[in-house]
């Protein structure tokens, strides 16, 4: 990472133009306050991970042994549904979101985001878009059930009534996602402190610079997709029914155009703060800082080129499967880049092993073997066996569990202190992580299996013979859901009580938000810093 | 400074706002750009060759299945299927097969066929020389008929196609029929989708 030498005087707490926040309800409601909204956005993503994760373990359950014990195939769907939206949208995006929230003006010593009302506004639409698209489970019909993907005609003439709250839900969290999207970018650009360019912007601060980007160019995608879907549902269009001249597999394009860069959106973030934590507690400078920027942006420009790879099956012109093979192969290049500067980072260092540098290895080394098994499914031929099996599951698993969800957590217990003014308790992390992994491995390694001999993926029943490494996964399941409640009783152990933590926390700690007391001021860097 | 600084925020959030709406147009305008694709390369089997060919040569050196699949949308009670499920021919070879319609109801319908070709590769090189997709079919209540399809395959079919399937779809224009008060049309026009 850039040097990042800092004048420090500048941290004036006790100024007496700043008073702390407002008191009661009043002070979240109207807050415009960036570390506010960041612990909201968190708070919000962490009640949606355990609704989420409620709704994975019962597809679990039900999953535990072969025939249909717990749940109607219907509701079963539903969960299948529900489960990957609110991952996708509510649990992760917004974690992402709150940590850009929390850290980015201190990174780049801003006293705020560029626009806070939008800021306040941008968070406060999303617990109404989860409402809505919540309370579809309540409503006749049920709710939506032909999978995250949505492919049409499944989400249009044959949709439930309800899919048009799911719309609406849809609409209604791209919004807050553009808007959080556009402060980010202003924050970025126009509210550095001086001295800082932008090739001594931490990692992170990069990162989500170009997430931003890419939410900017293809949320209006997802807009412009469920409203051609509201439309055929309601104004008697055809974009998606062939029998009016439209075409369903137009849908796919359309869906996997946004599809695509999202789920770079949801990892590119978590590479930035895996590029905090590793100098960190490595003790040294991230080995090659202009090639990971580099990296970032050149897989971030490629996820615009490869989206038909998730549709190699659809009967695509060979010219077509060869060029989305290559183009997605690619995109192994500076992905491998990454994960060799990381290693780099980590080699001849005086490494330490606290909670946020194991959550930062297991990524570097589970979200490796993620991309591997997509190098497999970027295979054209190959994937005509592997297209909707267990073997997707496990892949986008990997890459998005011990990917985005562990990068979340090594981020939370990397920045905690600062936050809460409080030491971490290491035991209770190393249980969490350890928990964690485990769990993890146990539940998405045997997909991998049942999916290469075949099981197909969103069913609530499968062939016996699928049975054992099923119960495996399930048992898997159940560990690396109940641990998480390891985690949520440690960080409010951790916000209630806890050793001092010190202004720099961690002893290899370097860049802005290090030079900040613990717990950080309310209101930070008024005076901008002079970075060196 | 901090002014400058606020005008300069407000104009870059006005431009990636605006971004964001032209992107928005975007997602639609990748409807009119899919279906020109499509047109051009004849990807997805929607291209039509239709009406008499003139191809002379017939290739004996291989023959290639032809596959026929009949889909009856949602609310179509018609039933509509082929009298041969494959047939073999040698490209370049006229053949001629046929397929049941029976219309079940007890009022009178008119339905369209729509015909789909996969691989889309082959949708080129297989030519309806006539066929019943041509023409809307009007059946009286509890009526059946006989469709016929005159297709050939062009000889220029590449080497590695061995198997064309031939797709149609049979879709209820009955209600559209009676508004427009169309007389089923004679000329072999082109089916426009």
């Amino acid at each position: 990472m850039a040097t990042v030498d800092v004048d420090l005087p500048h941290v004036k707490d006790e100024d007496p133009h700043h008073h702390g926040p407002a008191k009661g309800l009043g002070r979240w409601l109207y807050t415009t306050n960036h570390k506010d909204i960041g612990s909201m956005y968190l708070i919000f993503s962490l009640c949606m991970f355990m609704i989420g994760g409620t709704m994975a373990l019962i597809i679990r359950a039900e999953l535990f042994q072969p025939g249909l014990q717990l749940v109607e195939p219907n509701f079963f769907n539903q969960m299948t549904t529900m489960h990957g939206l609110i991952m996708v949208f509510g649990a992760v995006m917004p974690a992402f979101v709150g940590l850009a929230n929390w850290m980015i003006p201190m990174q780049v010593g801003a006293p705020d985001m560029a626009l806070p009302r939008m800021n306040n506004w941008s968070f406060w639409i999303l617990p109404f878009a989860f409402l809505i698209l919540l309370s579809s489970l309540f409503m006749p019909g049920g709710a939506p059930n032909f999978g995250w993907t949505f492919y049409a005609p499944l989400s249009t003439t044959y949709a439930p009534e309800s899919v048009t709250f799911f719309i609406f839900g849809v609409h209604i969290m791209g919004a807050s996602s553009i808007m959080g999207a556009i402060n980010i970018i202003a924050t970025i650009l126009n509210m550095r402190a001086p001295g800082m360019t932008l090739l001594k912007m931490p990692l992170f601060v990069w990162t989500w610079l170009i997430t931003a980007f890419l939410l900017i160019a293809v949320m209006p995608v997802l807009a412009g997709v469920v409203t051609m879907m509201l439309m055929d549902i309601h104004f008697g269009t055809s974009f998606f029914n062939a029998a009016g001249g439209g075409d369903p597999v137009l849908f796919q394009h359309v869906f996997w155009f946004f599809g695509h860069p999202e789920v770079y959106i949801m990892i590119l973030p978590a590479f930035g703060i895996i590029s905090e934590i590793i100098p960190t507690f490595a003790r040294k400078r991230l080995f090659g800082y202009a090639s990971m920027v580099y990296a970032v942006a050149s897989i971030a420009l490629l996820s615009f080129v490869v989206w038909a790879h998730h549709m190699f099956t659809v009967g695509m012109p060979l010219v077509g499967e060869v060029f989305f093979m290559f183009a997605t192969m690619l995109i192994a290049v500076p992905t491998g880049v990454k994960v060799f500067n990381w290693v780099a980072t980590m080699f001849r260092g005086s490494l330490t092993f606290e909670t946020p540098m194991l959550f930062a290895l297991a990524f570097v080394v589970l979200f490796t073997i993620g991309g591997f098994s997509g190098l497999m499914l970027a295979i054209a031929p190959a994937d005509f066996q592997y297209h909707d099996t267990y073997f997707v599951v496990a892949h986008f698993h990997y890459v998005l569990v011990p990917g985005a969800i562990f990068s979340i957590m090594a981020a939370t217990y990397y920045w905690l202190p600062k936050w809460t003014g409080h030491q971490l308790n290491e035991t209770m992390g190393k249980i969490h992580f350890w928990l964690s992994f485990v769990g993890v491995n146990i539940t998405f390694f045997p997909m991998h299996f049942v999916g290469l001999a075949g099981m197909p993926r969103r069913i609530p029943d499968y062939a016996l013979q699928f049975a054992d490494f099923n119960s495996m996964a399930s048992v898997g399941a159940f560990i690396f859901g109940f641990s998480q409640l390891v985690f949520i009783y440690n960080v409010i152990q951790n916000v209630r009580v806890g050793e001092k933590a010190t202004a720099q926390v961690w002893e290899g700690a370097q860049g802005l938000e290090w030079t900040l007391p613990s717990p950080a001021p309310y209101h930070t860097f008024s005076t901008p810093p002079e970075v060196k | 400074m901090a002014v400058q600084n606020e005008k300069q925020t407000k104009r870059l959030a006005v431009r990636l706002a605006t971004a964001a709406v032209v992107m928005f147009g975007f997602g639609f305008a990748l409807v009119p750009l899919y279906d020109v694709l499509c047109d051009i390369t004849g990807l997805n089997g929607k291209n039509f060759n239709q009406g008499p060919t003139q191809i002379a040569v017939v290739d004996g050196s291989r023959t290639v299945k032809v596959q026929f699949i009949t889909v009856n949308p949602a609310n179509m009670p018609w039933s509509f299927e082929p009298t041969e499920r494959s047939i073999r021919v040698s490209p370049g070879e006229d053949r001629q097969t046929v397929f049941y319609a029976k219309n079940p109801t007890s009022k009178w319908m008119v339905a369209q066929a729509v015909p789909s070709v996969t691989p889309s590769e082959a949708a080129p090189y297989l030519h309806k020389v006539n066929c019943f997709c041509f023409e809307r079919q009007p059946l009286e209540a509890g009526a059946d008929t006989e469709m016929p399809l005159l297709f050939v395959v062009d000889p220029e079919l590449p080497e590695y196609i061995s198997t064309i399937t031939l797709s149609y779809a049979l879709y209820d224009l009955t209600s559209e029929q009676k508004i427009t008060q169309v007389k089923p049309s004679k000329d072999k026009g082109r089916v426009s989708l």
